[in-house]
């Protein structure tokens, strides 16, 4: 493995009783598209809360990048590089796809009101430099049609495009997608397995969350398997394939 | 920029400016009463823009606004009256009353932004009533604002010794105190309407929006909540002390009782009836509140007079009633208010339909 990106050492979270991340550990490094499976409930959405400051952990820790990752605020997360998606899209709906995007570009520009009040060079460049990002963002996932409709009357599979370009738009190292193939057909789902290569290829790395088997497999370089939130297995996919405690995990019982 | 440039728009920027200059004339012809209700539209435009970015753009619920209206006022009247001796500039005080308002602000939101909907309404209610009570009882031990009598006297507004408050000849034209005031008003609220475009087409404007859209995305972007939902408090807040400067100003005189719950509540009605979010729809919604019911108040005493012979029902209490008939009607028929932005139209004819 090369460099190492994330480096998440014995993180646990508990609601109440229920533990739903018991000490889990993983490394991805730099580059990788990184799997994360497991049955529903195995807490693959919490581990992605945690590591994006949504909920404190706790115990254990982040290292994302060299230095520690002090994950108690969402805002800071996304400044450091780490940009989500959500399960249940989260796009801001009355405002227009390339709007979407243009709020993306809010972490990496500086504008104040100042700035809004008195349109001086810098903030009228600035803002033009946010359109032009946004709108090539647009381009680059392929909704570049549907820049002015409001994003929630874009298509199912559009939201989807447009959610992971007002990720990129705030310029992540690390991209985590939280079931981006959920409700897509298979044409829709071959054509995000194209772009999450584009970007892979473009030097993101990613950290994925799919129920969709074949295109986990195809797609990632390694797998973590979660099960009542603990991990249970790490390895290539062809590996995580044929291990028994995944095929338990999944298929309920032993498999003789 | 072109767009600007065409014929229609230019003629229908003419006439706009020819109408606000002629305002002020024509309405002195029904008495300068009339020029002074004119004043409070355009000061109640300035408030209900203040508001229109907490509550329109960053889609935070503000019952108390009307107390940094009340920090910019009395930080006119203790600054420029006899109460302390102390007459200072306007152009000093108004951004004294400004930055001070805008503590307030900051100093309501920092304890209170993890608060949503009901709950803020519920504190800033709490905040705008505090502030009241403060200001009516602040003359013992030390008379800082002499309490419920308030504090008169409070200086005009003049540059040098041009003086807004008394009548004087310009260009052989004889403008009233009121009409100077109109004026004075109409530059700075054409000044706060700009600032509030430029604001909402910004990129602070663009994370407000969010916020109100989605606080959780928001967040996961990279957006500091916290820091952009106090921007706006401190904003809006700024906006209301300098109306509160410029209204102790005309008036001459301050007391507790101008800021009271209904005070914030009409401020609100303005935002919501003019359309939120919306800033034409918000400046039409602070005209219409302000002038309708004081052409009810000259208007339904002399019908009655005139038609039953006597004055059946008392002006005062019928405003009230009508006033209510009329929101309740706007927020039946025109819910997203009566001139919203061409999206939030949208939005609501779309759950509507949903619904059926």
């Amino acid at each position: 493995m090369a460099e190492v990106l994330l480096r998440a050492a014995g993180v646990g979270k508990h609601f109440g009783g229920v533990k739903a991340l018991r000490d889990v550990s993983l490394t991805i490094g730099l580059g990788e598209v990184y799997g994360l499976i497991g049955p529903n409930g195995a807490g693959k959405t919490t581990f992605f809360n945690c590591l994006t400051g949504l909920y404190v952990p706790d115990g254990g820790a982040f290292d994302f990048a060299g230095r520690p990752l002090k994950a108690d605020a969402p805002h800071q997360a996304a400044e450091r590089g780490i940009a989500r998606t959500f399960q249940n899209i989260r796009l801001f709906g009355n405002m227009s796809a390339v709007e979407n995007v243009m709020v993306g570009r809010h972490v990496r520009t500086g504008a104040g009101v100042f700035g809004a009040m008195f349109r001086d060079a810098r903030t009228r460049a600035e803002e033009a430099a946010i359109r032009r990002r946004a709108a090539e963002l647009l381009h680059y996932v392929g909704i570049a049609d549907r820049a002015d409709d409001l994003a929630k009357n874009l298509s199912y599979g559009d939201q989807r495009r447009l959610e992971i370009a007002r990720a990129l738009a705030t310029e992540p190292q690390l991209l985590c997608l939280d079931e981006p193939a959920a409700g897509m057909n298979a044409t829709e789902t071959e054509e995000l397995r194209l772009l999450i290569e584009g970007i892979r290829r473009d030097g993101t790395t990613i950290l994925l969350i799919e129920h969709d088997v074949k295109l986990v497999m195809g797609l990632c370089d390694r797998v973590a398997v979660l099960d009542y939130g603990e991990k249970i297995c790490e390895d290539v996919p062809a590996v995580v394939q044929k291990d028994s405690r995944v095929i338990e995990a999944y298929l309920g019982g032993s498999v003789a | 920029m072109a767009k600007w440039l065409n014929p229609r728009s230019a003629l229908g920027l003419a006439l706009i400016a020819a109408v606000l200059v002629a305002l002020p004339f024509v309405a002195a012809l029904g008495g300068q009463a009339w020029v002074r209700i004119v004043n409070f539209a355009i000061l109640y435009v300035f408030l209900a823009l203040g508001l229109n970015i907490v509550v329109g753009f960053a889609g935070l619920l503000d019952l108390g606004y009307i107390a940094f209206y009340a920090v910019g006022a009395y930080v006119y009247a203790l600054l420029a009256s006899p109460h302390f001796g102390l007459h200072l500039p306007f152009w000093a005080i108004l951004p004294i009353g400004a930055v001070l308002a805008c503590g307030f602000g900051v100093a309501l939101g920092s304890p209170t932004l993890k608060l949503r909907g009901d709950y803020l309404a519920i504190v800033t209610l709490g905040f705008g009533e505090i502030i009241r009570i403060f200001l009516n009882n602040l003359n013992a031990p030390v008379n800082i604002t002499n309490g419920a009598q308030g504090v008169t006297l409070i200086d005009p507004i003049a540059v040098g010794g041009f003086k807004f408050s008394a009548a004087s000849q310009i260009f052989g034209l004889t403008v009233s105190g009121p009409q100077k005031y109109y004026f004075f008003l109409v530059a700075l609220a054409l000044l706060v309407i700009v600032i509030n475009l430029r604001l909402q087409h910004s990129r602070i404007g663009r994370a407000w929006q969010a916020i109100r859209e989605d606080e959780i995305a928001a967040k996961a972007i990279g957006i500091n909540t916290r820091n952009i939902k106090l921007l706006a408090f401190a904003m809006g807040a700024s906006f209301g002390g300098i109306a509160g400067g410029i209204f102790s100003a005309m008036q001459g005189f301050v007391s507790p009782e101008s800021f009271s719950l209904i005070e914030s509540v009409m401020v609100l009605a303005m935002v919501v009836l003019g359309g939120m979010g919306h800033i034409p729809g918000v400046i039409l919604g602070a005209v219409l509140l302000t002038v309708l019911p004081e052409v009810l108040r000259y208007g339904v005493g002399p019908i009655q007079q005139v038609v039953f012979g006597k004055v059946l029902v008392d002006p005062e209490s019928l405003r009230m009633l009508i006033f209510g008939l009329a929101l309740v009607l706007v927020m039946r028929w025109k819910p997203a208010g009566l001139w919203p932005s061409p999206e939030r139209r949208r939005e609501l004819a779309e759950t509507r339909a949903e619904k059926l």
